[in-house]
């Protein structure tokens, strides 16, 4: 791999980790859907990079859905939910920015440690792409367990399947089937979700998931 | 007539939700929907006899095929189920027809996705399916659009997309670590490609590989302390998609576990895979048995024994070795076959008593016998009682790991014990003892119920050879 396109690949990379680290210390919905637009940004630019340096065409695709789709469409979409069910704009967290950030830390330097360790002989670029790609992943995991509200659950499952969409454009050659069903699912997934937002307001006064804990099957 | 047989299993359930999407009415959706079943459980039958050759998506081997055979027959079964059952939710609104009509499409496109993940050839095919049924599953799980059942289905969906998401990165890493020897493209997702070639494999790649996919699909088997949706979900869903849950998904992700295991087990420098699952099984064993104990709720009570039962499997499967996996694969078995049929008696009891706590049944044997010596007999099998199937795995499970491991046997006994003390003590209040609670008339259908417990005491007292025979052979290829 020549210097500068690894450096740029790096960097894109990089960015994307970044960007995870902003969506964990937002505390208004609306500044964590632009946070959001902006991890889809990133992820179209990288892959798009990676299409280039791979001299892969059809990643272009995924690059262009990633761009479309999670950037603008989701996005505008839950802008629209949350304007027109009122929902509260301010995000309940379960622990603090500090410690959140330090956990966040802690994640990524344990990605690093065991990525760049099994993957000793892969090429460096997909090495240092798993790294970051996992790091996302994990970040997004501890932006759903840090959350309370159902909104950001899902940004933070949403820029986990990011994480994801790196990892397998990282992977050089991996077959266009799965990226595209990558992409198909978060869709259904999209949907789904959609329509369980809608629900979940028909019912309760909050999309808070703490109000819907309180309702637990067992309790009398 | 020149069909092949492994396209007719995914094309009958997908055209038959196409068109039970369309079809308005119940008696015709129903009816439909049980032959529909029907269809694809004789076409799963036909691949014990042809078998097509492997090809870069689909294949048939002997371990799938014992699956795909048990899916679409308990898929059959429960559709018969389901249509009195759904009669009943029907007569007291607790569905409206526009819900129905979505009911029954989403049944068989759960059967497709679950028959899909099964006969995949492709590591990718098979999650894309896996997926597939975890999503159709949520939206069943929610669909009374209670509190309750949102809530459950929201958690269920939560974890389940984690879940499935560490799994898609365990299988890139499963990629990337034939890419160097297999080459870049298709061939290196193909997991008749990947057995063969796997001794050449990195052997870390494959490991931590192999940590995202028992921590992703194990989410999915149920398996402590990834559990957490499951008992919401069996007790808030419709009570078939409980018994389709319990008895087919979680077995669904656990093959996908036993196909990557395969893998690693070929390889001479990868980690072991025996003790990781050794461990989460036994955990989930010990675990569910103590929680059984607490449970107010019958269908989550049985929800927990699943898990239970998860565990008591995924730990013979980790133990290894042709007697080990014999056991677990028949323990599976016995184990779809009877809490399905439980899941039928608790899905009809449900519906006379109005209730689904505990605290207001009592004295069924009494007021309905034939649901409640259906539950009793159900429960008996379920406690690995002889002579019924469950004993004979269990106790299977058992000789085998004392001739091995003494200290994971004593563990493992104690476990089934405290499980099967718990269900006993909740059996007895529930069947026997003065009747409790509302008493309506039961409209049930007794044949699938029955149809499962017959098999399992069949099974117990005589196995066919040639079923034991072809057992055996799976179990030498689970190595």
């Amino acid at each position: 791999m020549q210097g500068l396109t690894f450096d740029i690949a790096h960097m894109l990379a990089g960015s994307l980790v970044l960007v995870s680290f902003l969506q964990l210390y937002q505390d208004r919905l609306y500044a964590l859907l632009n946070t959001f637009a902006m991890h889809a940004l990133v992820l179209a630019l990288s892959v798009a990079w990676q299409a280039y340096a791979q001299n892969a065409p059809h990643l272009y695709l995924t690059a262009a859905i990633a761009l479309v789709f999670k950037a603008i469409v989701i996005p505008v979409a839950l802008h629209r939910i949350i304007v027109r069910l009122g929902i509260h704009r301010e995000i309940e967290k379960v622990v603090g920015v500090g410690t959140a950030m330090l956990l966040g830390i802690g994640l990524v330097a344990l990605s690093m440690v065991v990525m760049l360790r099994v993957t000793a002989e892969a090429d460096p670029l997909a090495r240092e792409d798993l790294a970051f790609a996992l790091s996302v992943v994990l970040l997004g995991l501890l932006m759903m367990v840090t959350r309370r509200n159902a909104v950001s659950q899902v940004v933070g499952f949403m820029s986990l399947e990011n994480g994801l969409v790196l990892a397998a454009t990282g992977a050089k050659g991996m077959p266009l089937v799965v990226e595209i069903s990558v992409a198909f699912s978060i869709l259904i997934a999209f949907i789904v979700i959609g329509i369980f937002l809608f629900r979940i307001r028909e019912r309760f006064d909050t999309v808070d998931l703490h109000a819907l804990d309180s309702r637990r099957g067992e309790r009398l | 007539m020149n069909i092949d047989p492994v396209a007719a299993i995914l094309l009958i359930p997908a055209l038959a939700a196409a068109l039970l999407a369309a079809l308005p009415g119940y008696g015709l959706t129903a009816r439909l929907n049980v032959i529909a079943a029907l269809a694809t459980f004789l076409v799963a039958l036909s691949l014990f006899f042809t078998r097509p050759s492997p090809g870069l998506y689909l294949h048939v081997d002997d371990l799938n095929n014992v699956f795909v055979v048990l899916t679409t027959f308990v898929g059959f079964t429960t559709s018969v189920f389901s249509a009195s059952y759904i009669a009943h939710e029907l007569e007291t609104g607790r569905l409206t027809p526009a819900f129905l009509r979505f009911y029954h499409a989403m049944y068989q496109v759960l059967m497709f996705a679950m028959n899909l993940a099964l006969v995949a050839n492709n590591i990718g095919l098979m999650w894309v399916a896996i997926e597939l049924a975890t999503l159709t599953t949520v939206l069943m799980v929610g669909i009374y659009r209670t509190h309750e059942a949102l809530e459950a289905a929201w958690k269920y969906f939560i974890l389940g997309s984690v879940g499935i998401a560490l799994a898609l990165f365990g299988t890139i890493l499963v990629y990337m670590a034939a890419r160097p020897v297999i080459g870049e493209g298709l061939d290196a997702m193909v997991w008749t490609t990947l057995v063969k070639r796997a001794a050449e494999f990195d052997p870390a790649l494959l490991d931590v590989a192999f940590v995202f996919l028992l921590l992703g699909y194990g989410t999915k088997v149920g398996l402590a302390p990834l559990h957490a949706w499951l008992p919401d979900a069996h007790a808030e869903g419709p009570t078939p998609i409980s018994a389709v849950l319990s008895g087919l998904l979680l077995n669904v992700a656990l093959y996908a576990l036993l196909r990557f295991k395969m893998l690693l087990a070929v390889n001479p420098n990868a980690v072991a895979p025996g003790p990781l699952m050794v461990t989460m099984g036994l955990i989930s064993l010990v675990f569910a048995a103590f929680m059984l104990y607490r449970r107010r709720d019958i269908k989550r009570m049985f929800a927990y024994s699943s898990i239970e039962h998860m565990g008591i499997i995924t730990f013979a499967f980790g133990m290894g070795g042709p007697l080990a996996n014999f056991a677990g694969l028949l323990h599976m078995t016995m184990h779809s076959l009877t809490k399905s049929a439980i899941f039928f008696a608790v899905g009809h009891i449900a519906q006379v008593k109005g209730t689904q706590q505990i605290a207001n049944m009592g004295g069924l044997t009494a007021t309905h016998a034939v649901l409640g010596w259906g539950l009793v007999l159900g429960v008996v099998a379920i406690a690995g009682l002889p002579p019924l199937g469950i004993f004979m795995s269990e106790f299977l499970v058992v000789t085998s790991t004392f001739a091995r491991e003494p200290w994971l046997a004593i563990v493992l006994v104690f476990g089934i014990l405290i499980g099967v003390a718990a269900l006993f003590l909740r059996l007895n209040s529930i069947a026997f003892g003065e009747p409790r609670g509302i008493n309506a008339e039961a409209k049930a259908s007794y044949v699938p119920m029955f149809a499962h417990l017959a098999l399992v005491f069949a099974a117990g007292i005589y196995m066919p050879p040639a079923l034991v025979a072809w057992f055996q052979n799976v179990a030498k290829l689970l190595g």
